[in-house]
């Protein structure tokens, strides 16, 4: 079988420990904790980092908790804690959704949100999950913490705003009233990753769309902040006509390059049924209509 | 935890002959204890790894192995220079072609071997291959069959004399032009479409390797190897290494699947053999996924045009004609005698006045293969277009899709039926088995429940294909391939206490053999199939036979034991005769036991006449003693299994999407000597079907680049992708098997991808207008057709 | 660098190179070949085995990230000469053919066993979703699941557990 190129290793067992490894050897290190995305690259050799940290001892950095008027998850959270976690089922319904259709059962066992965040491929789901949330990230460094909106964290395909040096330690995500949040995707197969995916959260409040959030995978050439159809939510009543305009939106405003999963005008028209469809069911969680 | 008692197991459970009795390899493989190629070490043994062409088409200008050969752990670099000096740069195909075993002048598609490293350990193996530098001058890149043919494409097989296009074969003809053309000219209702099989892979689990030992003391090469056809390998080798052949064993431990992909040669096993004759060591070489989808064994890659007429509301007449794309060597698995396979058994099931079959074959630069992925030689290709066609022709005659196959249909009356492209099918009741799959699926309600979903803008299709294959190659005076004839061996051997060991010339790839074929020794002879073991998979310790593919292990091999099986209860009654002081004729057999006729009381069990015939005791005048017999089994005709299949499928309507909510096979395969693994393998093709029609894609850019390199795009059903399958089943035994059965392990992949477009353009046609798909059915295809807009490239 | 796994209850230590992958370390250091390997991606399972009694796929774990942690291979499922029950659901409902995914499907379906007794047929085609079979078409996998599911309950109540291979 294909084999990754040699490297060397070390075993983190603190967050400190870690940046401090990070820090000491520079641009060729990687962390590793699921090592899901990672390990396929090294094998393939499309990925040869010199050093890997591992951080997988780091028990402090996997948690699912309330913290204030915050959700607040541990980067080494693993995809099937999230996906297994009644907080979120409770209050944030769009991880279950999503977690669901996330690579499978076996691959979940290891995957972690950080790992998912930072590895900042456009087709991931969570990144669209936090865009539709809003959720900060904290990144930590010898410095110390600095805190990021999910918008300034991916700047680029696969590259983020953790700098050399620096861990995703948490993902914030901000609790209001009023919300409901759903996950779509569209894949070829259970497991593969998604044609087109759309994230979509809304608050509402005295009947109307008080904000929303929407994030689109795998439409561009990173996560998919739909800004626009954002605005175009926020204020109005929740109705089909109005996910209908913001399905119109999506079509417009996401940037789908062809590939084997499918030409650009079908990336597009999927971009808009999914956000319409997303926006459904967020809806109809917010206002307790869930069918 | 349970705990486990031994309770007594039902008689029904534990059939003496044929029925659902468990499998007997079980024992092993659920327990880790399986013994596949990986599993090997001998002692010194190192490992070899393949280093590939990143181009589809160029001329190599200089390969540097220095570097890698300075590894610490390298061992040796093998380059086309050095096999030159061997004699082995350039290996037979199996359709008389020649295939490079590595790249000396030019690749000729991405993916083709170039050097071979020769290391201590895998991962250094890996390693140096990064260390070798080659120096390539890219060549335009010929990926698309009909632009093969442009009279100023790039000339792939330069290195053929004489060689000036990039046709791969003769033009090859069935049928009758004439009558196909009046056949025509009198119909009411014609047909057109361009229908194409796409390139896909058999992808079994478990990668090729090989594990070549050779001992320069005695000149012995021993060879492991999990492959479909262990003696013609050797003899292949023979050929090619010019060792002698009786030097050669090969041993084919457990394999991990085949469905084709581990029939051919690979350069790989050459270069590894080549390895253990220079290094003077045993040489392991197992390729990794990637090699697996782009090197060895693709199956299909047909681009056809179709015609189809009827009259007076039945299908009368055909017309096809292929491109079949070859990939840039000839190494398509067929009878020599038949080179596009059985594509001509394209005239189904359906009692037609003529037909016209044209195949011509191209070279490409992209990989050779052309094997059967769990397929007769080319009939999955036949099948699944004249079922696409019959559809079409129902939709332009607004009749059902069923309704025009029973009018069509070829009358139980008429078999032994021969078709109008000559061939001969044995036995058949096919309105019978329609209606069994009919009854099952619920087909009338299927078909109202459709229209209400319509009315509520639901996409539901229901889709039907009716298959013949002709499997079981194949009779001597017409088939062989590289010469030798596709017959096989058994050999039985009853031990003095009873207990047997039949060796058979197939060799499983988890079809079950130790189980099924002592079935077969124990309705014939009486024995409990636990007291037959079966030996297969070692040159030195099972007689000569082409092995398996084709579906060809019960129809040959399984003839083949049934013979030797009843040859040894002849012997066996000349012995009882002799005990019982009576007459052969005046004895009558009963499973297990000789008796007089007119007193049954008397009579002399298996195992006592096994007793006598090695005992001091008298024994017939003339005899030699022991309880033994051997025999080559050569099938008179193919057997021709058939089915109705129907499939259900949901199609989202805003994506595309496509969901098989049923699936509905009736397969008649004749005799089933075990019910299960029928079933069994029943499921397994379902499945296989469900990836070709909705998802498994070998495709390439315009220089070539393959695009479905891993698993990661070259996607395989899962469970969730899967229905709960329902299985129905009628027995119309076959005539000329000594059992009655017929093969079916490739019915299933053969006759569901039909099926499934066919539901899939059903759930599409009236609201859509959607005429035809190609495979794979993915959402953007689906998507695509339903706009009416040509479908995506991919 | 020296690596010390659980593998099955016994401590197996070796100097190994830290990017060997958890599928070599088990099948070359006990030798414990049932565990199989089927693609370079992590997209076959037929390499899943227990870590910490949780399923994973050891063709995409470092050998050196499991140091201290519990590895179980489909050569733990046997004790004291009796099958486990997902075992034996596998022989009595034609669950394999080729048998070189039946390792990984076996230890897939025994942690679904251990966290759900009594698992929906959907619910198991789920668990196993992450490994591929080419011979069964799920369904009789499907089926000794259940099989195994209904004969662990079974002998939770004191009926026995046949065994015959």
């Amino acid at each position: 079988m294909q084999t990754p190129a040699p490297f060397d290793y070390e075993r983190a067992t603190s967050v400190e420990e870690a940046i401090a490894s990070l820090q000491r050897l520079g641009p060729e290190a990687r962390v590793i904790a699921g090592g899901h995305s990672l390990l396929p690259m090294m094998k393939l050799r499309l990925a040869h980092p010199e050093y890997l940290v591992d951080i997988n001892d780091l028990a402090e950095l996997a948690y699912i908790a309330e913290d204030g008027d915050e959700i607040v998850i541990g980067a080494l959270t693993r995809h099937v804690e999230l996906l297994k976690s009644e907080l979120l089922a409770e209050r944030l319904p769009i991880f279950r959704d999503a977690e669901q259709v996330i690579a499978d059962p076996v691959v979940r066992n290891r995957g972690t949100i950080g790992g998912s965040l930072c590895q900042a491929d456009a087709a991931e789901d969570l990144s669209a999950v936090c865009t539709a949330l809003k959720a900060k990230v904290v990144i930590r460094g010898a410095e110390g913490e600095r805190t990021v909106g999910i918008e300034d964290f991916h700047v680029g395909p696969y590259m983020t705003a953790v700098r050399d040096g620096e861990l995703l330690t948490e993902v914030r995500i901000p609790v209001r009233p009023g919300a409901g949040s759903a996950h779509e995707k569209v894949e070829r197969r259970a497991g593969d990753w998604a044609i087109a995916a759309a994230s979509a959260a809304i608050w509402v409040d005295g009947g109307k769309i008080a904000d929303a959030g929407i994030g689109l995978a795998a439409v561009g050439p990173t996560t998919v902040h739909l800004a626009r159809a954002e605005e175009v939510l926020r204020g109005k009543a929740p109705s089909e006509d109005l996910f209908a305009e913001a399905g119109v939106v999506a079509t417009e405003d996401c940037s789908p390059s062809a590939d084997g999963r499918g030409p650009v005008d079908y990336k597009r028209h999927l971009a808009g049924v999914l956000t319409t469809r997303a926006l459904r069911r967020a809806a109809a969680r917010a206002l307790h209509q869930e069918a | 935890m349970a705990t486990t008692e031994n309770l007594p197991t039902a008689e029904a459970e534990r059939p003496i002959g044929f029925g659902r009795l468990k499998r007997k390899e079980d024992a092993r493989f659920i327990r880790g204890q399986g013994t596949y190629l990986d599993d090997i070490r001998l002692p010194g043994m190192v490992h070899g790894a393949m280093l590939r062409s990143p181009y589809a088409h160029a001329r190599i200008l200089s390969i540097d192995t220095s570097r890698a050969l300075a590894h610490p752990n390298v061992a040796a670099v093998i380059t086309a220079k050095d096999l030159e000096t061997l004699g082995l740069a350039w290996m037979p195909t199996i359709s008389y072609d020649t295939q490079a075993v590595l790249a000396g002048d030019k690749v000729r598609f991405q993916g083709q071997e170039v050097a071979f490293v020769i290391a201590t350990d895998e991962y250094s193996a890996n390693d140096a291959l990064q260390l070798i530098e080659v120096d390539y001058e890219p060549l335009p890149a010929v990926v698309n069959a009909r632009k093969a043919l442009d009279p100023d494409a790039p000339v792939i097989r330069d290195d053929k004399a004489g060689q000036r296009d990039n046709l791969a074969s003769p033009l090859w003809e069935a049928g009758d032009k004439e009558s196909t053309d009046r056949a025509f000219a009198e119909a009411d209702t014609v047909v057109t479409r361009d229908i194409i099989y796409p390139r896909c892979h058999p992808a079994p689990l478990e990668t090729c390797g090989i594990i070549a030992d050779f001992n320069p003391a005695t000149g012995q090469l021993d060879i492991y190897n999990g492959n479909q056809a262990p003696h013609a390998h050797r003899t292949v080798y023979a050929h090619v290494a010019g060792l002698a052949e009786h030097m050669i064993r090969i041993r084919c431990q457990d394999i991990g699947g085949g469905f084709g992909n581990k029939v051919p040669v690979y350069p790989g096993y050459v270069c590894a053999i080549a390895g253990s004759i220079v290094a003077g060591v045993p040489v392991k070489w197992v390729e990794n996924r990637t090699e697996n989808l782009t090197s060895t064994g693709f199956a299909r890659d047909y681009v056809m045009r179709s015609e189809m007429c009827a009259k007076d509301g039945r299908i009368t007449g055909l017309r096809v004609n292929v491109i079949a794309d070859h990939g840039a060597f000839d190494s398509t698995a067929q009878p020599t005698k038949f080179p596009a396979g059985f594509f001509h058994i394209v005239c189904g099931s359906y009692d037609l006045q003529a037909s016209h079959v044209q195949v011509k074959a191209v070279y490409t630069n992209k990989a050779p293969g052309g094997v059967a992925y769990r397929c007769s030689f080319r009939i999955t290709e036949a099948v699944y277009l004249v079922e696409r066609m019959v559809d079409a022709l129902a939709l332009e005659m607004k009749v059902d899709p069923i309704e025009l196959r029973l009018r069509s249909f070829i009358a139980p009356a008429q078999f032994p039926y021969e078709t109008t492209t000559g061939w001969t099918y044995d036995s058949g009741n096919y309105a019978a088995t329609m209606q069994v799959a009919m009854d099952l699926a619920g087909y009338n309600e299927l078909r109202r429940e459709q229209a209400e979903k319509r009315a509520r803008g639901e996409l539901m299709g229901i889709g039907v294909s009716f298959f013949t294959e002709g499997v079981g190659a194949g009779p001597r005076k017409h088939m062989d391939i590289l010469g030798l004839s596709m017959n096989d061996g058994a050999d039985l051997r009853v031990h003095p206490s009873g207990k047997a060991v039949v060796s058979i010339s197939a060799q499983t790839q988890g079809q079950g053999h130790e189980t099924t074929f002592a079935q077969i020794v124990a309705e014939e002879l009486g024995i409990p199939p636990e007291d037959v073991e079966v030996r297969h998979g070692d040159t030195d310790r099972s007689p000569y036979g082409l092995g398996t593919y084709g579906s060809r292990s019960t129809p040959v091999s399984g003839a083949a034991v049934a013979v030797v099986s009843r040859k040894v209860r002849d012997k066996a009654r000349q012995i009882a005769a002799t005990m019982l002081e009576t007459r052969p004729e005046d004895l009558a057999w009963e499973k297990g036991r000789w008796y007089v006729k007119g007193d049954p009381e008397k009579g002399a069990l298996i195992e006592e006449i096994a007793a006598r015939a090695y005992s001091g005791e008298e024994l017939p005048e003339g005899f030699e003693g022991g309880l033994d017999a051997q025999v080559i089994y050569d099938p008179p005709n193919l057997t021709y299994p058939y089915g109705a299949y129907i499939a259900v499928v949901d199609v989202d309507p805003d994506t595309g999407h496509v969901k098989v909510r049923r699936f509905i096979a009736v397969d008649d395969c004749g005799v089933r000597i075990n019910p299960m693994i029928v079933d069994g393998q029943i499921h397994g093709g379902l499945a296989e079907g469900i990836g070709i029609a909705l998802m498994e894609l070998l495709s390439f850019d315009e220089e070539g680049n393959c695009l479905n390199s891993s698993f990661m795009d070259y996607l395989i059903p899962t469970a969730l992708e899967c229905p709960d399958f329902e299985l129905g089943e009628t027995v119309t035994p076959c005539p000329h098997h000594p059992l009655g059965a017929k093969g079916v392990g490739e019915s299933p992949n053969v006759g569901s991808p039909p099926a499934i477009v066919n539901a899939v353009i059903d759930a599409l046609h009236e609201t859509h207008g959607v005429e035809h798909i190609d495979m794979p059915c993915t959402p953007a295809r689906v998507w695509a057709a339903m706009q009416g807009r040509p479908e995506p490239p991919q | 660098m020296d690596v010390s796994i659980v593998v099955n209850g016994k401590q197996v230590t070796r100097d190994i190179e830290p990017r060997q992958l958890l599928v070599h370390f088990i099948r070359e250091t006990p030798g414990l070949t049932g565990t199989h390997w089927g693609c370079d991606t992590s997209n076959c399972g037929a390499c899943v085995v227990l870590m910490d009694g949780a399923p994973v796929k050891s063709c995409t774990i470092l050998a050196a990230m499991c140091e201290g942690h519990e590895i179980r291979t489909v050569e733990s499922l046997e004790r004291d000469g009796r099958l486990d029950p997902v075992q034996q659901g596998f022989h009595e409902r034609h669950a394999l053919q080729c048998g070189f995914c039946t390792p990984g499907m076996l230890m897939t379906a025994r942690a679904l066993l251990d966290e759900n007794p009594d698992p929906t047929d959907e619910e198991i085609r789920i668990a196993i979703s992450g490994a591929i079979c080419r011979c069964t078409g799920y369904k009789n996998i499907v089926s000794a699941v259940r099989w195994a599911a209904e004969h662990e309950a079974a002998a939770k109540h004191g009926d026995g557990l046949r065994q015959e291979v």
